[in-house]
């Protein structure tokens, strides 16, 4: 028996033995391979596609922004003093909601709120989806690792994952955040501002991130390890980089997608607080973040300011996780949850 | 049993090791001067120098290492060159076992600040889970009898809402709106139990420990929801229906019961995680926790109280940990210690 090369094979030649050999009087019967039938199921829960319409609204909206920003569609930067107030608060109902601002103006300085937070999206959605990146792939490496050698390497990469998980990681990412920015760009060169607080951010969270992905992985895998192909491979005397990477991981897809849409979300929430502790990217750069804890000096003067980029907050979160959980039961039919 | 226990143990202090050897690592390795970090912001060449000798950062990191464990062991003096104590020893300050350092700032002990601001973290962690623990728990049960339903939906669904929303806007919108604008609430301040009586203590702590229930809520509702669906498809759960029992014995004398193992473990990791500090609930209620602590010392460079609550929390999760996988065998008896 070959390997599977693609990962819709895999499991279509596991399936195989459940088509019904005789078609009997109701005309052919035509076989759907598991890929189909969980894209079928997908598409059937409404939830789910709800979701996965906004997640490519953002995907869209953060995508578009720098563009819109050169165009000079959207003005994140420039101030207008002439819509505030003696009190620096917008002029106006609805924190200043006007034909050329469509969210308002934030008060203090006048920025645009629609073009602060349409913008803001780009730069929440580009941290966590790299720090989701990195998470994932330390997580599956260590994981694959891990499932298929056993013995001693599973055993440092268990205790690696438990001393991960007892660094207390807020903490950890404020209280290091000014000797490795000041690493970044003395030793390591990186500009000075953005550039080297995203690098931190994007760095730190991935490498605090995998445990999770790396205990689901390891899981798959101990199953895995134990089916043909695997041992059919190594009797073919497959290197153990060919066995875990061209083998195993191929068949990973499923868990590794939906843990990927699990992770993003919990970054997107990470970045907020870390913004809100000063340590993420700093204004006038944008990010959802920033923009809401710049807000909270004015939660109750002005509540469109206050509510509007908490709300794009909570909204991508929850359509991811939607989406995450819409993805697993679509996968695994079995999780009937 | 005993011989699962001493292991767990063994690793649990091998574990802690590597924790303070790494914190270390990350913290001094770096080109950039300790001692700059740990005597404030606003420092000068003489006191910086001064800072240096005193906490002992113009030795090697190793053996800097070295002399944090023996304080964590068996205590040490500062400052911690053997010079300065013998040239003035009305300044050198005894820190006993176990020593998380010397605050140069504060002119304290960690372990000082560190007793002054646990009481607060403890209170909030423990108000906090009990609120998440009930609410998350009962709520997992309803959905999980009603399954598909409109209160299934609207549970998980808010409870997915409530998680959504990030920790300080929440805290931000209760202060500012429940407490001062529509005054709801009187404001939140944190009153210690022997201050205020039990009733003060608690009165207060709801808002801030509310706020980070909601975190865990979520989380909580779905975990329970699961393994109740789970377990209440178990032979024993037939077996029990149709002896005739009670559907609220069924529910929570037996498919709990099943649903506890993986509920203890998250709440003890959860609660040894706030043990170390709730930094943003802390910060936005002022709260003068450990998570407070950190944040102030952070901001004003205070290295060895970092460190020392770094070492602190991380010692918490390990512990629970222990503790947690200890008490399986108590809970679960299908689970055998090998």
């Amino acid at each position: 028996m070959t390997a599977p090369l693609s990962p819709e094979s895999a499991l279509e030649s596991h399936f195989v033995d459940e088509e019904q050999p005789d078609g009997g009087d109701s005309g052919p019967i035509v076989s759907k391979s598991p890929g189909q039938l969980a894209r079928a199921r997908f598409l059937k829960d409404k939830l789910s596609m709800v979701a996965l319409v906004i997640v490519v609204l953002y995907v869209l909206a953060a995508i578009s922004a720098p563009l819109l920003v050169k165009v000079g569609f959207l003005d994140p930067y420039s101030s207008n003093q002439d819509l505030l107030n003696e009190f620096q608060l917008p002029i106006g109902a609805w924190g200043g909601i006007s034909g050329d601002h469509w969210l308002g103006v934030e008060p203090g300085i006048g920025r645009d709120v629609l073009s602060r937070v349409w913008y803001g999206i780009s730069f929440s959605l580009a941290i966590s989806l790299t720090a989701t990146v990195i998470a994932v792939l330390i997580g599956v490496t260590l994981g694959i690792v891990s499932g298929a050698s056993g013995g001693w390497v599973d055993a440092i990469i268990g205790r690696a994952i438990d001393l991960t998980l007892a660094f207390p990681q807020t903490l950890m990412l404020l209280a290091l955040s000014t000797v490795a920015i000041a690493f970044i760009t003395e030793v390591l060169g990186v500009p000075a501002g953005p550039p080297a607080q995203s690098l931190y951010v994007v760095v730190v969270l991935g490498l605090f991130g995998w445990t999770g992905v790396a205990r689901i992985v390891r899981g798959q895998v101990l199953s895995l390890r134990e089916r043909e192909f695997v041992a059919a491979s190594q009797m073919m005397g497959a290197s153990k980089f060919r066995l875990y990477f061209k083998e195993i991981l191929p068949n990973l897809w499923a868990p590794i997608l939906v843990t990927f849409t699990l992770i993003m979300p919990a970054f997107v929430s990470a970045e907020a607080a870390l913004a809100f502790l000063n340590v993420s990217i700093r204004p006038p750069t944008p990010t959802l973040g920033n923009v809401l804890s710049d807000s909270l000096k004015f939660a109750e003067n002005d509540p469109v300011y206050f509510f509007v980029p908490a709300i794009l907050i909570a909204a991508i979160v929850v359509s991811f996780n939607l989406l995450g959980d819409g993805l697993r039961d679509a996968l695994d039919p079995k999780g009937h949850r | 049993m005993w011989a699962y226990i001493v292991r767990r143990l063994f690793i649990g202090v091998a574990l802690l090791l590597a924790l303070t050897l790494v914190t270390f690592v990350l913290f001094f390795a770096s080109p950039v001067d300790p001692a700059r970090y740990a005597c404030g912001k606003n420092c000068s060449e003489d006191q910086r120098d001064q800072a240096r000798a005193a906490l002992g950062y113009d030795k090697p990191v190793y053996e800097q290492w070295g002399l944090f464990m023996k304080g964590i062991v068996a205590g040490r003096d500062f400052p911690a060159d053997e010079e300065l104590r013998a040239a003035a020893p009305e300044v050198v300050t005894h820190c006993a076992a176990p020593c998380l350092g010397y605050s140069h700032l504060n002119s304290s002990t960690v372990n000082d600040l560190v007793v002054d601001a646990a009481p607060v973290s403890i209170s909030l962690a423990l108000v906090a889970l009990v609120m998440w623990l009930v609410g998350g728990v009962l709520f997992g049960i309803l959905a999980a009898v009603f399954k598909g339903s409109f209160i299934d939906r609207g549970i998980v669904g808010l409870t997915l809402v409530a998680y959504a929303f990030p920790t300080f806007f929440i805290a931000v919108f209760f202060l500012k709106y429940l407490a001062v604008k529509w005054e709801l609430w009187p404001y939140p301040t944190y009153i210690s139990l022997e201050d205020g009586g039990l009733a003060s203590w608690l009165g207060n702590l709801i808002i801030p420990s509310f706020t980070l229930a909601l975190v865990f809520m979520a989380g909580y509702v779905r975990m329970t929801r699961a393994f109740m669906l789970e377990s209440m498809t178990e032979d024993y759960i037939r077996t029990a229906k149709s002896k005739g029992l009670k559907q609220r014995t069924v529910l929570f004398k037996h498919g709990l019961r099943a649903a506890l193992t993986p509920l203890v473990t998250m709440t003890g990791l959860d609660f040894a995680t706030l043990l170390g500090g709730a930094i943003i609930t802390e910060s936005v209620f002022a709260y003068p926790g450990l998570g407070l602590l950190t944040v102030q010392a952070s901001e004003a460079w205070d290295l060895p109280t970092v460190i020392g609550v770094v070492v602190l929390a991380g010692a918490f999760v390990i512990l629970m940990n222990i503790i947690v996988d200890i008490s399986y065998a108590f809970i679960d008896p299908r689970v055998r210690l090998g």
